[in-house]
């Protein structure tokens, strides 16, 4: 039996195309793929992202325990409403899963788990809460439905909408959050462009929906949340990365704090990890399209490496197949590698990422 | 979309046209591109290749995912559609009017093989669950 969001009904009712998400009956897309990308980009489109699970972490000491519990050091977030992206680590440094941290107070944090893993990430959350903080409260929040308004004019769309809601969040940053009324609204997303993602009561979401549809936000699926992500140059977990790699070898260097006096669960064996590997960018110079899984080859100082393909597609922004690889330390941008695609060899050329931000194409 | 008569189909979604020179021209079919979603590429076969019935000659890449086109017979490529690397798009909007390659037929009993609209109807009709 796959599990259904708020929405389900709805985005039947929009013709949406269902599919099997791990477990999550998922809208694909409501027609075209393409055009709900297109639209994010140019406009605005709204994305069901209600398979994600907000956990709220409530109690003294909250802080503390985020800080032994994360790999980016939530010391960062001292303003309310302030966000933090953060992975979440074995103790031998391979990735649970991603999430954001949110600071709401001191004795009240909220995060924000990927649908796939929640269920594993719950049962650790409480094993090291009961092993470091056993006063504190987890709270699993199915009761609530979630919602990301995306693109160059979702903000606008969204103060249309939801009443008094300009003047709650005009003046919001990047990564900042707000509460209105039964709108938690955070200036966050997956796509690369501005927007929110609002979290709200499960039973409020179909006409929070239908409202956002009528101010001219176009339903989106995971189709082009998944090629919007990528352009963005924004890992996906289960892809580009999972416990058998680290946020060293993923691109996510920037999200651990190992300068720090502070310790964390996984901080020793990144300490001690000697990478090999780094994410990198490509953009295919042939035709064809990347995929993930895909071996790619090449030489760095005279040797020969061999790397794969973790995130591939076809990019509509730029019109040209790009991908995410995990490939040797040392390849660098503007360096050639070879994409191994059925019985030929594509030439990719790799770049630095992020691949388009804020509509505009930056390889 | 109604399935056009005057063709014929195999259960791998290609269309098939059979010229009044014998010759037969290949495509994929409404339903294939529907489940494909957005095209973005078509790998082609190159003229003077041979295939044997079955055989994968050509990939249809959606923004979703990579299909293998099959020969729906065996026989030489005498023609590709090259107009499709540039505007791939085309099989989205009109598939049955949007052909890939064309095949002087190796057997041309292995028509009589092929299915006919209705046939192809029942196709779908048992996929639909």
């Amino acid at each position: 039996m796959l599990k259904k969001t708020p929405l389900n009904e709805t985005h039947r009712q929009m013709n949406a195309k269902m599919v099997d998400f791990g477990g999550w009956d998922m809208p694909l897309h409501y027609g075209s793929q393409l055009e709900e990308h297109h639209k994010v980009r140019q406009d605005a489109g709204m994305f069901d992202v209600s398979h994600m699970l907000p956990v709220d972490i409530k109690g003294d000491g909250t802080r503390d325990f985020l800080r032994k519990l994360v790999a980016n050091n939530v010391d960062k977030i001292t303003i309310p409403g302030k966000a933090l992206y953060t992975c979440m680590l074995t103790p031998q440094g391979g990735i649970i899963d991603d999430l954001i941290v949110y600071f709401l107070t001191e004795s009240w944090f909220r995060i924000v788990v990927n649908a796939g893993t929640a269920d594993k990430d719950v049962a650790w959350i409480l094993k090291q809460r009961d092993a470091l903080a056993p006063g504190l409260e987890i709270t699993p929040r199915r009761d609530m439905a979630m919602i990301a308004v995306q693109g160059p004019n979702a903000r606008a769309k969204v103060w249309q909408v939801i009443p008094g809601s300009q003047a709650a969040t005009e003046e919001l940053k990047i990564f900042q959050s707000t509460t209105l009324n039964h709108f938690f609204i955070a200036r966050t997303g997956y796509t690369g462009e501005d927007g929110f993602e609002i979290i709200l009561p499960a039973e409020e979401a179909p006409t929070f929906w239908k409202s956002l549809h009528a101010a001219g936000v176009a339903p989106a699926g995971l189709g082009a949340r998944d090629t919007l992500r990528l352009e963005a140059g924004m890992n996906l977990y289960g892809q580009d990365m999972d416990e058998s790699t680290s946020p060293l070898e993923s691109g996510l260097n920037w999200t651990v704090d190992l300068k720090s006096e502070r310790d964390f669960i996984g901080k020793q064996a990144l300490l001690d990890s000697n990478p090999t590997q780094q994410l990198a960018g490509l953009v295919l110079l042939d035709r064809g399209v990347l995929r993930s899984h895909q071996k790619v080859v090449g030489q760095v100082n005279g040797q020969a490496f061999e790397g794969e393909i973790t995130s591939g597609g076809f990019s509509p922004t730029i019109n040209q197949s790009i991908a995410l690889a995990r490939i040797a330390i040392g390849v660098s941008p503007g360096d050639e590698v070879q994409v191994l695609v059925r019985d030929k060899q594509l030439r990719a050329k790799v770049v630095k990422y992020p691949f388009v931000r804020n509509g505009k194409v930056l390889v | 979309m109604s399935i056009p008569s005057d063709l014929k189909y195999t259960r791998s979604h290609e269309w098939v046209k059979i010229e009044a020179d014998g010759t037969v021209t290949v495509g994929i079919t409404d339903h294939a591109q529907e489940l494909l979603g957005d095209m973005v590429f078509v790998e082609l076969p190159k003229v003077g290749d041979s295939f044997s019935q079955k055989q994968e000659c050509a990939v249809a890449e959606s923004v979703k995912a990579a299909a293998d086109v099959y020969a729906p017979i065996s026989g030489e490529v005498i023609e590709v559609n090259s107009a499709l690397a540039d505007s791939p798009e085309k099989i989205n909007q009109d598939a049955f009017g949007s052909w890939l390659f064309k095949l002087k037929p190796g057997n041309p009993a292995e028509l009589d093989g092929l299915l006919d609209a209705a046939g192809y109807q029942e196709v779908l009709d048992s996929e639909d669950h």
